[in-house]
C-alpha cells in the first residue's frame, strides 16, 4: 500500500514517457539499499571466493606454466572484476518476488497497472541487480587492490580501455536482465523452477562465471562464442584485463547490442503471447 | 527407531508431488558439472595439478561433492534451522520429551539431494577402478571411511550455523563460505594451496583429514607411507563433539522470538 502511493509520489513528480520508469526504477533501488548486512556478507562471500580461486589457479600456473592461455595477472584481474560485480553478472538470481507472482497469480495486480509487464520487470530487476552491486563492488574492488602481489587488481589499460570496459559492462547488465527476463518466462509455460535452474547452470558455464573462457577447451569456447551468455560476462572482463582490445573490443559490443536488441524483441514476444495464453484462477 | 521414521515420513511427503520431486532431482544432477568443470578442462589444460593426476583428483572430487550431497540430503533440518527460529516452531520441538538434536535433524530431509551424488559417486567409482593399487580392503574401507567423516564435517558446520540463528535469529549467508567454499576447496588436494589456507582447513575446520591426509596414503605420496595416516578421517567424528556442545550452550541461552 505505502509502497504504491511512494511510487505515485515518485511517478508524479517525473512526468513525461518514461518518468513511470524512471519512478519504478528509483524506487526499486532505494528499496535495496536498505539491505546492508546481506551485502556485507556478499562481500565477504566474494572476496573468499575469489582468493580461494586465485590460489587454485595459481596451483595450476606453477604445474605447467607453458600451458597458460592467458597470463597470471590478466587472470587476477579477469577473477576479481567477476566478483566485484557478481550481482550484475549472475543469471542464477532469479527475483523470487517477481517469479512468485506467476505461481502465486499476483501477476494479476501487475497487469490491472497501464505499463507493459515486460518493461516494468525488466526495469524492477535491473534496478535490483544494481543496488546489490552498488553496494558490493566498490568494497570488493577496494580490497582487491590492496591485496598484495601477485594477486592484488591492477589496472594497466587507458582512459579509451576504460571507457570501452564500462561500456561493455553496461550492455552486460541489460543482456543479462534481458536473458533471465526470458528464461523466467518459462515459468509461464512449466511452473516449476527447475527448468529455469537448468537454463542458468548452463549460461553459468558458458558466460566463463566458473571457468575463465580461455581457459576452455577449444571446442567449447567456439561454442560459448556464438551463443549469448559469454557477452554478459567474458567479454567485458577481457576487456578490463587488456586480453581483448581496439577492433576486436569494438566488434564485440557491436554483437553485445546485436543480442540486446534480439533478446528483448524476443522477450517482449514471450511475454506477449505467454499473457494471451495466462489463464488466472480466481481466488 | 524415531528418526528411521522420521525418514520416512518425510520421503513419503516429498514423493507426494511426484513430478516436482522428479524436476528437482534432474537439476540436482547437472548441478556437480559444473562443480567437474574446473578440475577436468583445467587439469586437460594444465596436464597435472601440483603433481596430482586426473584420477588422483577425481577420487578427492568424488569423495567431497558426495559427502556434501550427503550431508545436505541428512543435515537439511539443521541448514534451514533459521525458519523454524523464525517460526516459532522451534519451541514447540523443545516441549518434547526427545532429544532435541533429534528432532530438529528429523524435521526435514531434502531427498532431491540423491540426484546431486549422482556424479561424484560415478566419479569416485571410475578413480578406484583405474587406480588398481586401491583395490585393497584397507584401502577401501579408507575411502568410506572419509565419504562418511566428510559428511559429519559438513554436518558439524550445519550444527554451528544453526546455533547461531539463536542470536542473529535470520540464517547468515556467511556461514556458505564453510560449506560450500569448503566444498569447493576441499574438491581438490588441499596441499596445492598456500600454507595457511591448508592449516585453516586442517586444524581448525578438519577437512584435510578427509582430503590430503588420507589421499597421500592411498595414493602412496611420499611423506606419508605410514598407515597412520588411513585413520586420520576418524578427526572429522571428533568435529562433531565440540560443534554439539556449542549447540546444546545456544539451546540454553534460546530465548524464544516471542511470535
Amino acid at each position: 500500500m505505502s509502497l504504491d502511493m511512494n511510487l505515485n509520489t515518485i511517478a508524479n513528480r517525473n512526468p513525461g514517457k518514461l518518468g513511470a520508469w524512471r519512478a519504478v526504477f528509483r524506487l526499486r533501488l532505494i528499496c535495496c539499499i536498505q539491505y546492508r548486512i546481506p551485502a556485507l556478507a556478499g562481500v565477504v562471500t566474494q572476496l573468499f571466493w575469489g582468493i580461494v580461486s586465485l590460489l587454485l589457479y595459481q596451483a595450476f600456473y606453477e604445474s605447467c606454466p607453458t600451458a597458460a592461455p592467458m597470463t597470471f595477472s590478466e587472470l587476477v584481474n579477469y577473477i576479481w572484476v567477476q566478483q566485484a560485480f557478481f550481482a550484475l553478472i549472475n543469471i542464477w538470481c532469479m527475483e523470487p518476488e517477481l517469479s512468485g507472482q506467476i505461481i502465486s497469480g499476483d501477476i494479476a495486480y501487475e497487469l490491472c497497472r497501464p505499463q507493459n509487464i515486460f518493461a516494468l520487470w525488466f526495469s524492477k530487476m535491473l534496478a535490483s541487480r544494481l543496488a546489490a552491486t552498488l553496494l558490493r563492488a566498490l568494497p570488493v574492488i577496494g580490497v582487491a587492490l590492496l591485496l598484495p602481489a601477485p594477486y592484488g587488481m591492477t589496472f594497466h589499460g587507458d582512459g579509451w580501455t576504460m571507457l570501452l570496459f564500462i561500456v561493455a559492462l553496461s550492455l552486460a547488465a541489460l543482456l543479462n536482465t534481458a536473458i533471465i527476463m526470458l528464461a523466467m518466462a518459462l515459468m509461464f509455460f512449466a511452473p516449476t523452477p527447475a527448468v529455469f535452474s537448468a537454463v542458468a547452470i548452463v549460461g553459468d558455464f558458458l558466460s566463463g562465471l566458473i571457468v575463465p573462457l580461455p581457459l576452455l577447451p577449444d571446442a567449447l569456447q567456439r561454442i560459448a562464442y556464438i551463443l549469448p551468455f559469454r557477452y554478459g560476462a567474458d567479454l567485458p572482463f577481457r576487456i578490463f584485463t587488456g586480453n581483448i582490445a581496439g577492433c576486436d573490443a569494438i566488434s564485440g559490443i557491436g554483437l553485445q547490442l546485436l543480442w540486446l536488441v534480439l533478446l528483448v524483441s524476443a522477450g517482449k514476444k514471450v511475454y506477449q503471447i505467454a499473457l494471451r495464453k495466462m489463464v488466472l484462477q480466481g481466488g | 527407531m524415531l528418526l528411521y521414521r522420521y525418514f520416512l515420513i518425510n520421503l513419503k511427503s516429498q514423493l507426494q508431488y511426484r513430478a516436482a520431486f522428479l524436476a528437482v532431482l534432474a537439476v540436482q544432477m547437472i548441478v556437480p558439472f559444473t562443480y567437474i568443470a574446473s578440475p577436468y578442462f583445467l587439469i586437460e589444460r594444465f596436464s597435472n595439478l601440483g603433481g596430482w593426476n586426473l584420477a588422483e583428483v577425481m577420487l578427492c572430487f568424488g569423495i567431497i561433492n558426495g559427502a556434501f550431497a550427503l550431508s545436505e540430503l541428512l543435515a537439511r533440518g539443521f541448514d534451514m534451522f533459521s525458519r523454524q527460529v523464525v517460526s516459532g516452531s522451534f519451541d514447540r520441538l523443545l516441549v518434547r520429551p526427545r532429544a532435541i538434536e533429534l528432532q530438529v535433524l528429523g524435521s526435514t530431509f531434502e531427498f532431491s539431494r540423491i540426484g546431486k551424488m549422482v556424479l561424484p559417486f560415478i566419479m569416485l567409482g571410475w578413480a578406484v577402478w583405474i587406480q588398481p593399487q586401491l583395490w585393497q580392503p584397507l584401502k577401501l574401507c579408507t575411502i568410506a571411511l572419509m565419504l562418511f567423516s566428510g559428511v559429519a564435517i559438513f554436518s558439524g558446520i550445519y550444527v554451528l550455523q544453526a546455533t547461531l540463528c539463536f542470536w542473529t535469529i535470520q540464517g547468515l549467508e556467511v556461514a556458505n563460505i564453510f560449506t560450500n567454499g569448503g566444498q569447493m576447496t576441499a574438491q581438490y588436494p588441499l596441499n596445492i594451496y598456500k600454507k595457511w589456507l591448508r592449516l585453516f582447513f586442517t586444524f581448525i575446520i578438519p577437512f584435510g583429514c578427509v582430503n590430503y591426509l588420507p589421499l597421500g596414503y592411498l595414493l602412496a605420496k611420499p611423506r606419508f607411507e605410514s598407515p597412520l595416516y588411513a585413520l586420520t578421517p576418524l578427526a572429522g567424528f571428533l568435529f562433531l563433539v565440540p560443534c554439539v556442545m556449542i549447540w546444546r550452550f545456544g539451546v540454553g541461552k534460546y530465548l524464544s522470538t516471542g511470535s
